[in-house]
């Protein structure tokens, strides 16, 4: 019974940690769908680059900073990599989707396919095969309870928590409060919202649309680089290939959520780390994309714009 | 003064090519006789050594292309949604029409398309239960819906042990020959040309301009998007079909990865057209093919999705989007064409 309930908790601070990862990428899929009403499919990507990143920069800047406390070269590399990937973001707006903008849609969300290949192709040819990520600071296992095994003495049933997996959740939830502070209270968030209400009628109120749609892809993008640090770190094997195959499955984070509506995301992407683990924990892990991409059929039969987003008024 | 001087010959540049088409295209032999020197020569090729080896192999992979991009250009270019789920359909028909030849009936050369008709057949059958769930979502929405289809479907074969799990179905005889494909994408283009130029194709491309004053026009919907699911999925199916009697198959194979290489085809060559569609998927494959001969293997994706960025940017529509080619227009449209 004990061990049950610890299992089941053990569980719950692992889903936690995936959705957390989730959460962060799905965030960037929803502002920019939010503002542009476009599905930015070169997202995961700018993800899978935020590993890549990570790894470079620490390679580079664990030597000159040798001497400090590693929270602080994890915050120096975390920074930097949210600043290089969500500059890159924003420069891929700048040069492929801009000019795009009053094209049909159809034409930005292939341009966009066009992108994510593009980068990861581009990745491939640099990096041919996985790379293991170095290790920032020592993961010191917690053990939160510890009881005596009835059966077996030599194994304690424990509930543990790491390091990494608490900088993961506590860093995650840092970035996403501080970005709901930013669009619920600032004059940018504002701005992004009236944005995403009416496109057309926003220029006219002298808001510098261009403007703030380059911040939404450095910010998006910059979470999205973090989110890619954080899973490099904790799956320290990285590879160009998981642009695709965690971006993907984010970005359902994103659309069971209701796609545009960034607590919806936060909330998708909770609940896709959850459905994931136990899917894992049920059935088998070769399950588990097919329970998870089930999960979004369902959802959108029932609720087809997500969870907690609203329908587009539909005009002839 | 420098970007004016462009533009002109630029449009110089398309008036030529438009009044060169328009004056090959006027003449309505040439089609009939390519068809028919092109699979007479594809039968000889079966007895007299005109091809090599590798050419034959590039030539069927051009007509499994072909008959991918014109479908799924039934759907995204002429219906103007955006599927993504084109590998999904062609897993269906290869695993199907697979586990035909060398599970149910062996060692049967003389069924093989009785098996590529079966496995379109399934695949046609998935598409209409995907049509349903469509009608509930539209534009972006049935992007994710298709994506996660091609995620299932990719996923459930790994997950089934009799059809070889995620090592995939080996040892399929190699049944797909140069005539077999070539009569396959003959037999395409017709039921799509037909079906475009149909009361249905109407439909289907008034819904693409705007759904909403199509339905109050009198377009149903619902049929109209039905039957285009159907046939596009069917034909998914059948080159799937085809190319698992090619190679083995890997579920691996039918990714979202295979997916973009036939959406880089039809937005290639054109959408809405069947003649950008065939040159989508020529150009496409001879790339591919000549990369990889030159050693380029990695480079390979980065050029055709760079390709692919700068066409969306400089022609939204394609090489021929919304244009074709005289040839495949039935005679009344030409005739009313050209009075215009």
């Amino acid at each position: 019974m004990l061990d049950d309930v610890l299992y089941l908790a053990q569980q719950t601070i692992n889903a936690l940690q995936q959705g957390s990862i989730y959460a962060l990428i799905a965030l960037g899929y929803t502002m920019v769908y939010g503002v542009l009403t476009m599905i930015n499919f070169a997202h995961g990507d700018l993800f899978m680059l935020g590993a890549f990143a990570c790894m470079l920069l620490a390679g580079l800047l664990m030597p000159i900073m040798a001497g400090f406390p590693p929270v602080l070269v994890f915050m120096v590399i975390l920074l930097l990599v949210m600043l290089i990937i969500g500059v890159l973001g924003a420069s891929i707006e700048r040069l492929a989707y801009r000019p795009l903008r009053a094209a049909p849609r159809v034409s930005a969300i292939i341009t966009a396919l066009g992108c994510g290949l593009l980068i990861e192709s581009l990745t491939l040819v640099i990096f041919p095969y996985s790379k293991s990520m170095p290790t920032l600071f020592k993961n010191t296992t917690f053990e939160l309870i510890k009881f005596a095994n009835p059966q077996d003495p030599n194994s304690p049933i424990t509930l543990t928590v790491t390091v990494l997996q608490l900088i993961i959740i506590c860093v995650s939830l840092a970035l996403m409060v501080a970005l709901d502070f930013l669009i619920r209270k600032t004059r940018y968030g504002m701005a992004m919202r009236a944005i995403a209400f009416d496109a057309r009628t926003v220029p006219l109120m002298g808001i510098p649309v261009d403007r703030i749609i380059s911040m939404t892809f450095l910010i998006g993008a910059g979470l999205g680089g973090a989110a890619g640090m954080l899973y490099g770190l904790a799956y320290p094997v990285i590879a160009p290939s998981m642009g695709i195959l965690v971006g993907w499955k984010a970005f359902i984070a994103a659309v069971v959520g209701g796609i545009g509506s960034i607590r919806g995301a936060v909330l998708g992407g909770f609940i896709l780390g959850a459905v994931e683990v136990i899917a894992v924990v049920a059935f088998d892990s070769s399950y588990r994309d097919l329970i998870s991409y089930s999960l979004l059929l369902v959802i959108l039969i029932f609720k087809p714009y997500g969870l907690l987003g609203q329908a587009p008024n539909q005009k002839v | 003064m420098c970007k004016c001087r462009q533009r002109t010959a630029a449009s110089t540049l398309r008036r030529l090519v438009n009044s060169f088409l328009a004056s090959v295209g006027r003449s309505r032999w040439p089609l009939p006789t390519l068809v028919a020197l092109g699979f007479s020569l594809a039968v000889l090729s079966r007895y007299v050594p005109i091809f090599s080896g590798y050419t034959q192999i590039i030539l069927i992979t051009i007509g499994i292309n072909i008959i991918l991009c014109v479908s799924l250009n039934l759907v995204n270019g002429y219906m103007g949604e955006f599927s993504v789920g084109h590998a999904g359909f062609m897993s269906l028909g290869a695993y199907t029409a697979a586990v035909f030849t060398t599970k149910w009936l062996p060692d049967t050369p003389a069924l093989f398309p009785v098996a590529v008709i079966f496995g379109g057949a399934m695949a046609a059958i998935i598409g209409f239960l995907l049509a349903l769930l469509s009608f509930k979502t539209r534009g972006d929405y049935l992007a994710i819906i298709t994506l996660a289809f091609l995620m299932i479907v990719k996923s459930a074969w790994e997950n089934i042990p009799y059809v070889g799990g995620p090592a995939g179905l080996l040892g399929v005889d190699k049944y797909t020959t140069l005539p077999w494909t070539f009569f396959w994408v003959v037999v395409t283009m017709l039921v799509i040309r037909n079906l475009v130029y149909s009361k249905f194709g109407r439909a289907i491309i008034a819904i693409r301009e705007d759904e909403i004053a199509a339905n109050a026009m009198g377009v149903r919907i619902r049929e109209a998007k039905i039957l285009a699911f159907i046939v596009s999925s069917f034909f998914g199916g059948v080159a799937g079909a085809l190319y698992a009697h090619l190679n083995f198959i890997n579920p691996k194979y039918f990714d979202i990865v295979k997916s973009t290489e036939i959406l880089v085809m039809v937005y290639l060559g054109g959408i809405s057209s069947l003649g950008g569609s065939i040159l989508g998927a020529v150009v496409f494959t001879v790339l591919f093919y000549q990369l990889e001969s030159m050693g380029l293997g990695y480079w390979r994706m980065v050029i055709l999705s760079s390709l692919l960025i700068l066409l969306m940017l400089f022609r939204p529509r394609g090489i021929m989007g919304m244009k074709e080619l005289a040839w495949f227009l039935p005679g009344r449209e030409l005739f009313t064409r050209r009075k215009s």
